[in-house]
């Protein structure tokens, strides 16, 4: 029986950057009606193809067919038109306009808005209706959740007609009940003949709900798979070209002398809403607690309190030592008493992006006289330096010369972990590790993670990612709207029973809920 | 990503700029009537011809020098110093009263001492709008900008009151005692019988000047104070992350901005009027922010930079002279000149970076997919819908 006609097919797409080959020689059939996951590390090209096909790039050779047509797709318009919708990782949506305003942006009827608007909410209902894809039509974006924000990305595509909708790492910022809901709505549009296309780099995803899988790795297209004639194992190592390991390698805890004590930790945010609501424990050395949670359960604030950038009330001793907490500028302060911090947003936060990679190794201890002296910066120290880091954290291209903002995901990441935990801290603090890192790397900063522990460090890691939690921590304390709901032994305790504490069901067994 | 090789990134495209600027200006002294080739001739050789051409362009690059450095060092935190007019304004008023009121005994000492006070004075003129926008978030593109006129109203006040000597009618400060003159560079560089720089007000403030280039270079690129500047300025989460305080940082950056726009009043009120006069600053302060912007806040860029809008100044005076062009049309010239190389700096930049990126794709075709080497004047990218690497 020979195949239908493909909903997509790329033949011989190749795009370079200068002299970055982003995608190599590229070809892909996309079936209609079906869920194809395209896989690969950061950097592999994916977003660059993705791009290609929205019309954001255009390709240096190959073509394009949109149900069999050649097509060419200079700009995003084209790409409506074809009928393909794409749904971005970092949301473009307006902030402070509604989810309606939104969705017609760009697509209004004439000078007026009233009457787009009412058609929009007419259609918006029934589109909510079709697919389980209910969002307040009159909300403000800015109030509404990221999984909320995403719905309104996809009623965006689908009100412009798309057919064939591209989703680019959808559940990078979305919780695991999200993420449930999320792959509904697609199999709903599967069911009602649309095709989708879904970028990620989690196998998990990759194995729950798609038909077909293609690999991408430097470039190229490695592989192509049906979903149900392959393994986790055999897509990482397609990804990766050797063979990775999943589960991370540690042998049990030996928690010595508590090295962090919080107290009745609470934080008022500038509307004047509590983010911590009165949070307690203890962390040993030697032990790293997971604090699992559904992102903006207070974990963030937990993090800027104990890294000395938020102001707290309550009490936290590092050692005995009681630190203070009534101040917001207080990094360097916790540095040299022994804390080191990998915040959770390494773009924002934990890297300067135009800085060169040197500059950033120094970042946060650019004071010590390891790297200068009096007031004097010594550049050549800071260079060997971080060449040195660059090397042992396999950070790659280990170039200390290298804008932060040219490495990918995985690397920059290093690069933070490298300084952190090269300063030999008592504690660390490292807030979603892995968020956004590709599979070679997670294997490399989680076993640099279990060995600093081995060392006798005290480690506080805050994830979204519940396989993560599960699979590095030796407790595990769940947060829900600003309070700890109850800790568990990592060994004792399952996805389940932490998915009911993460939505705020009461710790009844421990009754711990402070 | 590497867009363009660093010498076209500081030299081609303000070159292509210039330009530019200098076509649609020979259009415009076309329309009046003028020979534009003739006017370009006068202006070059007005401006660079003569010592005496040079006399003028090197005094007016040195105040330009000092108001870009202020504001080229306040770019490096994202700071929009719009105030270097009303800072060099006090630091005129700072060598006026420590000239007048204090004995020297000897001009290198007056000269020590005149630009201490005009740091001093154009730092404490910046220190208000700096606390304004550190503790209170008072913007400081507003509050400077309000500065510049609170500084030229007092001084005013001063000088057809406390500070004009008895007597006279003119709005200016007693002149300086001669003690307190510094050298011209007439008196530096004359020898004999030949005499160079033959009334010109270019004067030794011009090595401060030079001087003060280096010390920005080195502040920025080789200290820990520098290294915060830049980080505070590049990204305000990651400055706070690494412990550097936003208050002191903007205090400390805004100080210093403010202290060397004081300092332009060593060049044009101890070197050149040798008395403090009404609207001693001439509008260097926002001559500064063009130099500052065409010059990338680098202090080599400021220093380039500061001597072309120097020719400017003095070719245009002499356009003026010569040609009877009005002077309305004169700032018609530089001010082309800023709207291309500063507002429009991106209608040239981006096809000179096209044409890179396109022979450099001829060139290697297919290469290793790896991250690009950075610019160091780094540019945002226009927007970076699909980023290839995340």
């Amino acid at each position: 029986m020979p195949d239908p006609v493909p909903a997509i097919e790329l033949r011989g797409i190749s795009k370079a950057f200068g002299p970055v080959q982003a995608n190599k020689d590229i070809s892909l059939r996309v079936m209609p009606g079906t869920i194809h996951g395209i896989i690969g590390e950061n950097g592999a090209g994916k977003s660059t193809l993705m791009s290609i096909l929205y019309g954001f790039y255009r390709a240096d050779r190959g073509e394009i067919l949109i149900n069999g047509r050649p097509t060419a797709i200079p700009d995003s318009q084209a790409a409506i038109r074809a009928g393909i919708g794409m749904v971005f990782q970092h949301f473009k949506l307006v902030e402070n306009f509604t989810v309606l305003e939104n969705v017609i942006l760009g697509v209004e009827d004439g000078p007026l808005l009233r009457p787009s608007l009412a058609k929009a909410r007419a259609e918006l209902k029934a589109l909510a209706e079709e697919y389980e894809l209910e969002v307040d039509p009159d909300a403000i974006i800015e109030d509404i959740g990221v999984g909320l924000q995403q719905r309104v990305e996809i009623l965006k595509a689908l009100y412009r007609k798309a057919d064939i909708l591209i989703l680019d790492e959808p559940t990078g910022v979305l919780t695991p009940a999200e993420a449930d809901h999320l792959f509904r709505i697609l199999r709903n549009l599967q069911a009602q003949g649309k095709t989708i296309i879904l970028i990620t780099h989690k196998l998990r995803e990759i194995m729950e709900i798609t038909d077909r899988v293609s690999v991408m790795r430097r470039g190229e297209m490695v592989a192509h798979f049906r979903t149900a004639e392959t393994s986790p194992p055999e897509l990482a190592e397609a990804m990766v070209g050797r063979k990775v390991l999943l589960e991370v390698d540690k042998t049990p805890a030996r928690p010595g002398a508590p090295v962090l004590e919080v107290e009745n930790l609470r934080v008022v945010d500038a509307k004047g809403v509590e983010r911590l609501r009165g949070i307690s424990f203890r962390l040993h050395a030697g032990e790293i607690l997971g604090i699992a949670g559904v992102a903006g359960n207070g974990q963030s604030e937990l993090l800027e309190v104990l890294g000395g950038t938020m102001k707290a009330t309550g009490s936290v001793r590092l050692k005995g030592q009681a630190l203070d907490i009534s101040g917001n500028a207080l990094g360097r302060a916790r540095r040299d008493s022994g804390i080191a911090h990998v915040p959770e947003d390494r773009q924002t936060r934990g890297l300067i992006l135009d800085f060169a990679a040197w500059e950033n190794v120094a970042l946060g201890y650019h004071h010590r006289p390891a790297y200068g002296s009096g007031t004097r910066l010594d550049l050549a120290a800071m260079q060997a330096d971080a060449r040195d880091k660059m090397q042992r954290f396999d950070v790659r291209p280990p170039d200390p010369f290298l804008a932060a903002k040219s490495f990918s995901g995985g690397n920059q990441q290093k690069i933070v972990v490298a300084r952190e935990i090269e300063s030999a801290p008592d504690l660390l603090l490292i807030g979603q590790p892995t968020r956004g890192v590709d599979i070679g790397a997670i294997e490399f900063i989680h076993k640099q993670i279990v060995s600093l522990r081995d060392r006798g460090c005290a480690i506080l890691l805050v994830s979204v990612e519940l396989d993560e939690i599960l699979s590095l921590s030796d407790r595990i304390a769940v947060m829900f709207d600003g309070r700890i709901m109850g800790e568990r032994e990592a060994a004792r305790t399952d996805a389940r029973e932490l998915g009911l504490l993460m939505a705020g069901v009461a710790d009844t067994a421990a009754g711990r809920a402070a | 990503m590497d867009r363009m090789p660093r010498w076209a990134d500081l030299i081609l495209v303000p070159l292509i700029s210039i330009l530019l600027a200098g076509l649609i200006s020979g259009v415009v002294i076309l329309a009046i009537g003028e020979n534009p080739l003739r006017a370009l001739g006068i202006m070059v050789s007005g401006a660079v011809g003569s010592t005496y051409a040079w006399g003028y362009t090197l005094y007016y690059a040195t105040n330009f020098i000092f108001t870009g450095l202020a504001v080229a060092v306040a770019m490096h935190a994202r700071l929009f110093n719009i105030g270097a007019e009303g800072q060099a304004t006090w630091g005129g008023l700072g060598i006026a009263l420590v000239a007048l009121y204090l004995p020297w005994p000897h001009w290198t000492l007056a000269m020590l001492g005149s630009a201490v006070a005009a740091a001093l004075f154009g730092a404490a003129w910046a220190a208000i709008p700096a606390l304004l926008q550190a503790r209170r978030g008072s913007h400081i593109v507003i509050t400077t900008i309000m500065f510049n006129f609170i500084a030229a109203a007092l001084l005013n006040w001063l000088l057809v009151g406390p500070l004009k000597p008895a007597g006279t009618m003119e709005t200016a400060t007693a002149p300086f005692p001669p003690a307190t003159h510094i050298p011209s560079f007439r008196d530096m560089f004359s020898f004999g019988e030949t005499i160079l720089f033959r009334s010109t007000p270019a004067n030794i403030a011009f090595f401060v000047a030079v001087a003060a280039c280096v010390a920005v270079w080195w502040l920025i690129w080789r200290t820990r104070l520098g290294y915060e500047i830049r980080a505070f300025g590049h990204s305000e989460g990651a400055a706070r992350y690494a412990g550097i305080d936003a208050t002191r940082i903007i205090m400390v950056t805004m100080l210093i901005s403010g202290g060397l726009a004081g300092l332009m009043a060593v060049n044009n009120t101890l070197g050149y009027s040798e008395r403090l006069i009404l609207n001693a600053v001439e509008g260097a302060g926002f001559i500064g922010i063009a130099v500052a912007l065409m010059g990338r806040a680098h202090p080599f860029g400021v220093f380039l930079a500061s001597i072309l809008f120097g020719i400017l100044y003095q070719g245009g005076g002499e356009l003026q002279f010569a040609l009877g062009i009005p002077r309305e049309m004169i700032l018609v010239i530089q001010a082309l000149v800023i709207l291309f190389t500063g507002a429009l700096d991106n209608m040239v930049r981006m096809p000179v970076e096209m044409i890179f990126a396109e022979r450099r794709r001829a060139r290697a075709p297919i290469a290793a997919p790896g991250p690009a080497r950075s610019s160091p004047g780094h540019m945002t990218p226009p927007s970076d819908p699909g980023k290839p690497a995340e």
